[in-house]
């Protein structure tokens, strides 16, 4: 009698089941809507200033024949040789980081000595704009490809390292003291308790890292011709040197696009482990 | 003084079946460095608890119970006396000690996993194990989708994933509303029916633990001994709100306040 109420019990506590697929396209829907009203907004604004005669066509022409620059532009193959060669850089920079970054991470929080030493610096290196790196790393390394890299690294590293930590030194003392009652030590401790356990944190410092890496590399593409390798910072600079502002503004906003693109990729992955984290509250 | 005894925390697999008891504490100690001060959580503490048997530990908050615990489950170290424990022990918590990125099966096939069962064999086991705390079909929900009793559901099939000898569950039923706290005591007491488990059951209130165990310890509140014990003779199933339990209950809530005030 007793099992058979604890059985009927149970359907009642839970909470229903929730529906992925349709909250997920109401999601989407809600979620794009503001951004396609803000880009209108921005073309209306944008014609609306052109049309002032404020500025010379010249200097400030407006957004149709922008697009169409852009879409002329996105036919050809050399424009996407550049954009690769700038993903290449971004992917290749923000990869060492985030390996530097768990390494650094996992050594200052099992080691009190680094934590003291390393893990002082981590705030003033993440406060430090990566740029300041460039000329150092000129001299160090010519202006090469592994120069830009540099800078993308050191822009990138700090904050993903930062959030790691503090994932780590944030986890649950109940969660720890469980995985060791459960007999994990050690390693096993990292792997099956401590490490998800910061996942949400890291997360979020790979996005902020993410920023970080791209407005580094743009910032050395700008000032560092490599390997007279074709990139999306050096068409902007030739852009300028040749005063095309259809050009100038086209590249604008494709590294726009860029940066959002990727950024939304994170804020999905963010969105994902907070969810199965169960830290969304009434959302989960 | 309690240094007389060097510290020793033994688990002996090999002992425990043949062994009597499946816990024997002896003159255990525990202090704590607070600051510059010495924190005594444990003073000279010493009970044994039989193969099978069902012991409650009551005390105030304080009274170095969660310290006794993390002693029995390794996690602590004494400063003097000893702690036996035959066979493996399993530890529940208060609450959401559940690992919240893992499902309800998830969880259960870790503690599977660490204790060096088969990965082949995990899925399976873990899917009975859930069947047997009446979870079955709430494989796939993770803790924060599953309500406080079933979330202590999930945490005692996961002990039992562990295959232990010893049971030691620190308040597992004091978040819980009261008919979740009776359906759990139910649960509780079948599965020790059902298996060769000693469970020794760590609560402030004084009706559960007449509820559940065989003999309920009194502890005296910082330091913490056991101060008085009292045997549990009223016939299972026990009623929480049956005169007789109640009785039980007012003279060691008594006790309890007498410790809690007069230390």
């Amino acid at each position: 009698m007793a099992e058979l109420a604890s059985q009927l019990d149970l359907p009642e506590v839970a909470p229903p089941p929730p529906h992925p697929v349709r909250k997920s396209i109401e999601r989407t829907w809600s979620g794009l809507w503001p951004k396609v009203g803000a880009i209108l907004l921005t073309l209306i604004v944008w014609q609306l200033v052109v049309w002032s005669g404020w500025r010379p066509q010249s200097a400030l022409p407006g957004p149709w024949p922008v697009l169409n620059r852009l879409a002329s532009d996105l036919s050809h193959l050399d424009f996407y040789a550049g954009m690769g060669v700038t993903l290449r850089r971004a992917a290749l920079g923000y990869a060492i980081a985030a390996a530097a970054a768990i390494v650094v991470a996992i050594l200052i929080a099992r080691i009190e000595l680094a934590r003291r030493s390393v893990g002082s610096l981590l705030v003033g290196l993440q406060s430090m704009p990566s740029i300041a790196w460039l000329p150092f790393a000129i001299l160090l390394l010519q202006r090469s490809e592994s120069a830009i890299t540099f800078v993308v690294v050191m822009g990138a590293a700090p904050a993903i390292a930062a959030g790691l930590l503090s994932g780590i030194d944030h986890v649950h003392p109940l969660l720890i003291r469980v995985g060791r009652a459960m007999g994990a030590d050690g390693l096993r401790l990292y792997r099956h308790v401590i490490i998800p356990a910061a996942l949400p944190a890291f997360v979020g410092g790979l996005k902020q890292g993410w920023a970080f890496a791209w407005r580094s590399l743009m910032s050395a593409e700008l000032l560092v011709a490599a390997a007279n390798q074709t990139s999306i910072g050096q068409l902007l600079q030739s852009a300028g040197k040749l005063l095309d502002m259809q050009q100038l503004l086209a590249i604008m906003i494709v590294i726009f696009v860029i940066g959002i693109a990727i950024d939304s990729l994170f804020s999905d992955l963010d969105r994902l482990v907070r969810r199965r984290w169960g830290l969304l509250g009434s959302e989960a | 003084m309690w240094t007389a005894l060097e510290p020793e925390i033994v688990v002996s697999n090999l002992l425990a079946l043949s062994e009597k008891h499946a816990l024997s504490v002896e003159r255990l100690s525990v202090a704590f460095l607070h600051g510059d001060q010495v924190l005594l959580a444990l003073d000279g503490t010493t009970f044994e608890v039989k193969r099978g048997e069902f012991v409650c530990v009551v005390g105030a908050s304080g009274s170095g119970k969660t310290t006794l615990l993390n002693v029995l489950a390794g996690l602590d170290r004494p400063s003097a006396g000893r702690a036996h424990v035959h066979g493996r022990v399993a530890l529940i918590f208060q609450e959401s000690a559940l690992l919240p990125w893992l499902t309800a099966a998830g969880n259960v096939e870790l503690a599977l996993e660490l204790r060096g069962a088969p990965a082949s064999a995990r899925h399976k086991l873990a899917s009975e194990l859930l069947g047997r705390v009446h979870m079955a079909g709430f494989e796939k929900r993770r803790p924060h989708e599953l309500s406080g009793g079933m979330k202590q559901r999930v945490a005692l099939a996961r002990a039992l994933a562990q295959d232990a000898d010893v049971l030691l569950m620190d308040e597992p039923f004091g978040a819980l509303d009261a008919i979740s706290r009776d359906l759990l005591h139910e649960e509780l007491l079948r599965i020790w029916r059902e298996s060769h488990l000693t469970i020794l059951f760590v609560t402030h209130n004084a009706r559960e633990a007449v509820r559940l165990g065989d003999r309920v310890m009194v502890f005296s509140s910082r330091p913490g001994r056991v101060a008085h014990e009292v045997h549990v003779d009223l016939p299972r199933p026990r009623s929480l709100d049956s005169p007789e339990l109640a009785v039980i209950a007012g003279r060691i809530t008594d006790r309890l306040k007498r410790e809690v005030t007069y230390g």
